[in-house]
């Protein structure tokens, strides 16, 4: 659908975007991550042809990226922002209009979304006469009425309380289901594992990780486990050249550790050694959250940059 | 270009269907009309208030019938003695005063004023006047100079000027409604570049400030969106030149029309007083002075003042509109802008004062004609010039020169809008301007 290749942004002191290529898969929804900073905004506003890249290029469906996807592509900026005295409906078929709709289309398909989300009532209002909540939901239409094939979203849960979350989620999900790819850009990781499919972190500039979120997972997989069991350990199993001893704690009688097993070694071998000395409750394979290999990532590149 | 038309559009129908469009449109002729009518009421009531009601107390017998009422004295004249008629008015009023012309007056050439205020300088004077030429008279009465032998004395000189024209006709000017017509036009550019100027600009920083150029420039190209405001509010500033044109011939016949009966009315009734004080005359605004400023308005060419003034207010707004607009993206809130707008509309406000001086006076000298030459003074400069006559060969370049401006400053502005409208928090310098303007596409 989209493929960025070597793109290159230098602002007068310094470089936003550090040789970046990355593909984004037809149908998909893609997480954006990267901590605040870290020329996620700059990509974005690239890929919206709102700035030019110095160098590198972008193929929206294998061809170059030019003023003509414009229509094809639907935006939703972190910063929100909509005229404020201008009335709801007003806006919303000026900006449709914009992106290349005509003004009866336009109508319709916001008569068909104000239904579906309940604010028809709103439509003569003035936008400053609506809160924040509100805006945002108007905002979210503005963004995909005109049927993108790839919608663009930062952060579009932010301002909304947890029940309009939802129904945005959801909203995501049926647009998606309908074939529209989607760049969700975010630095709230419970989400993504919800939604995305795929991943690109950047950091500090560079591209740090990509690809599907289950082949990441798994590529992190680091054979950490949880051990419930109630018994003695015997001391020489503590420390042990099988595995290494992260965690211990005890509830009354049942103990439970976290340890890493060393790679040459599987489960297998570390239960053999346990199963004559304790009784075995439960055995839980740790598996890292995004979040946890967002925080290694970012925490890694700044040791790597302060080592420098 | 469709995008373009879009944008267009709504700039001017969100302004022109404000509320506050509407009241500038009825107001400001309105405005305009009651000062007229104002100034006229005034006249009339200080007329009343500045009037002085003289009782002639005369030893002499022969100066009180020489003496005539006039715009602001009424003579009452009475053949009383000073203390009865001191007594007599002691008790009045007090506008009323007594003028004491003692025996010797001839001689002496002084005379008595009795009041209760101190005279206004202007009754005075009038007062002296008349009684100077009365002692005037009478040496020439004297030295038996006849009245024939001082008419033929008398001169008055006039000058009429006449105007070369290209074609070698001449026509007839008059400097002072020339004048008159420069200072209107030249008010007129500077307020309006102003307005719709700093409309662009407060335009710009509210999209910039409400994050909604993120939203926009995502679907046009900052250009267009530029352009597009720019356009929008040069209309609207076009509409409301046109709708004002139009409210104030509206007032003007209503409201004319209405004042004239009331003057007749008013004249009627002063005149009956005049009768009743059996002494002052009928005062009345007479019709000649009207007539004779239609005649010199009429000798004025109209349609060459308006369609130039149409060619550089616009010329002159493009050019400055783009300036503010620049200015609006390169600053978060309208606080901050003031600093740069000071000396982008420095050579505005430059030629707006001297359009008083040296301008008015001196309408081709070397001054006026360079200043209506160069773009960014050339708005207001070469409207001042053009009631005073302009060459046409000056006119068609400087108004090249001014689209040329133009085309160069909304090159550059571009540039320093597009990186601008997406900077926040960053306190633009001139040297980050010269930045932006170099950054490439």
């Amino acid at each position: 659908m989209l493929a960025l290749r070597n793109i290159v942004k230098q602002y007068a002191n310094h470089r936003a975007l550090d040789d970046i290529s990355m593909d984004i898969p037809e149908g998909k929804i893609f997480g954006l991550l990267g901590p605040n900073g870290a020329g996620k905004t700059s990509l974005i506003r690239i890929i919206n042809q709102i700035t030019a890249p110095d160098s590198g290029s972008i193929y929206f469906d294998n061809e170059l990226l030019s003023p003509k996807h414009i229509e094809q592509i639907g935006y939703l900026p972190e910063e929100r922002g909509l005229y404020k005295k201008m009335k709801v409906g007003e806006q919303m078929i000026y900006l449709a209009q914009l992106k290349g709709l005509s003004k009866t289309e336009a109508k319709n398909r916001l008569f068909y979304w104000f239904d579906k989300l309940d604010i028809s009532t709103w439509w003569d209002k003035k936008i400053e006469d609506l809160s924040k909540g509100m805006q945002q939901k108007v905002q979210f239409i503005a963004t995909v009425l005109h049927e993108p094939k790839l919608i663009i979203l930062d952060e579009p849960f932010s301002g909304f309380d947890p029940v309009n979350a939802q129904i945005i989620q959801e909203e995501i999900l049926a647009l998606n289901k309908k074939g529209a790819t989607i760049i969700y850009s975010t630095h709230r990781m419970e989400t993504v594992e919800e939604l995305c499919d795929n991943i690109a972190l950047i950091d500090k500039s560079k591209k740090v990780l990509d690809g599907a979120v289950k082949d990441i997972k798994k590529q992190y997989q680091n054979q950490t486990y949880h051990i419930q069991y109630k018994g003695n350990l015997p001391v020489e199993l503590e420390t042990n050249v099988l595995y290494e001893l992260l965690a211990f704690t005890a509830q009354e009688d049942m103990h439970t550790i976290k340890i890493k097993i060393h790679p040459q070694y599987a489960l297998n071998d570390v239960l053999t050694q346990l199963i004559p000395y304790v009784h075995i409750y439960q055995v839980q394979e740790i598996v890292p959250t995004i979040h946890d290999i967002f925080i290694e990532k970012v925490t890694q590149t700044s040791h790597l940059h302060e080592q420098n | 270009m469709n995008k373009i038309k879009l944008i267009i559009q709504r700039e001017y129908l969100t302004r022109v269907r404000k509320k506050s469009f509407l009241l500038t449109t009825f107001l400001v002729p309105l405005f305009f009309i009651g000062m007229y009518v104002g100034v006229i009421l005034l006249t009339k009531k200080s007329f009343d208030e500045t009037h002085a009601y003289v009782y002639i107390v005369d030893e002499t017998q022969e100066v009180m019938e020489k003496l005539n009422s006039s715009k602001n004295v009424t003579y009452i004249k009475e053949n009383l003695d000073l203390t009865t008629q001191i007594n007599s008015r002691a008790k009045e009023d007090d506008k009323m005063s007594i003028l004491h012309i003692p025996k010797d007056f001839y001689a002496t050439e002084k005379v008595d004023f009795l009041s209760h205020e101190k005279p206004s300088l202007s009754i005075e004077a009038e007062i002296k006047d008349t009684l100077n030429s009365i002692i005037k008279d009478k040496k020439y009465e004297t030295y038996g100079i006849t009245k024939d032998v001082r008419r033929s004395i008398k001169s008055n000189v006039s000058i009429q000027s006449k105007e070369i024209k290209d074609g070698g006709t001449t026509e007839e000017s008059n400097t002072e409604v020339a004048m008159a017509i420069s200072l209107a036009l030249s008010i007129l550019v500077y307020i309006s570049l102003f307005l719709y100027g700093s409309q662009v600009m407060r335009g710009i920083i509210e999209e910039k400030s409400s994050r909604i150029i993120e939203v926009i420039i995502s679907s046009v190209k900052p250009f267009q969106l530029m352009m597009g405001k720019i356009v929008g509010i040069g209309l609207v500033g076009l509409t409301q030149f046109a709708l004002w044109i139009i409210v104030s011939i509206f007032l003007i016949t209503v409201v004319g029309s209405s004042l004239v009966s009331q003057e007749e009315f008013t004249s009627h009734v002063m005149e009956s007083q005049g009768q009743k004080m059996n002494a002052s005359e009928p005062m009345s605004f007479n019709g000649e002075t009207f007539s004779e400023v239609f005649q010199l308005l009429q000798s004025v060419n109209f349609t060459e003042i308006i369609v130039c003034f149409f060619i550089f207010f616009l010329g002159g707004y493009l050019i400055y509109s783009a300036l503010f607009a620049a200015v609006g993206s390169a600053v978060d809130s309208e606080t901050e802008a003031s600093q740069f707008t000071m000396p982008i509309t420095m050579p505005l406000l430059l030629t707006y004062a001297l359009s008083f001086g040296v301008l008015i006076n001196n309408p081709h000298g070397a001054v006026a004609t360079w200043l209506s030459f160069i773009p960014f003074t050339s708005p207001i400069a070469m409207l001042v010039r053009i009631p005073f006559g302009v060459p046409t060969w000056q006119i068609v370049v400087s108004a090249l020169l001014l689209i040329i401006g133009f085309i160069v400053t909304t090159w550059i502005a571009a540039r320093i809008y597009r990186v601008g409208i997406l900077m926040y928090g960053k306190k633009a310098s001139y040297k980050e301007l010269i930045k932006w303007f170099k950054y490439k596409s």
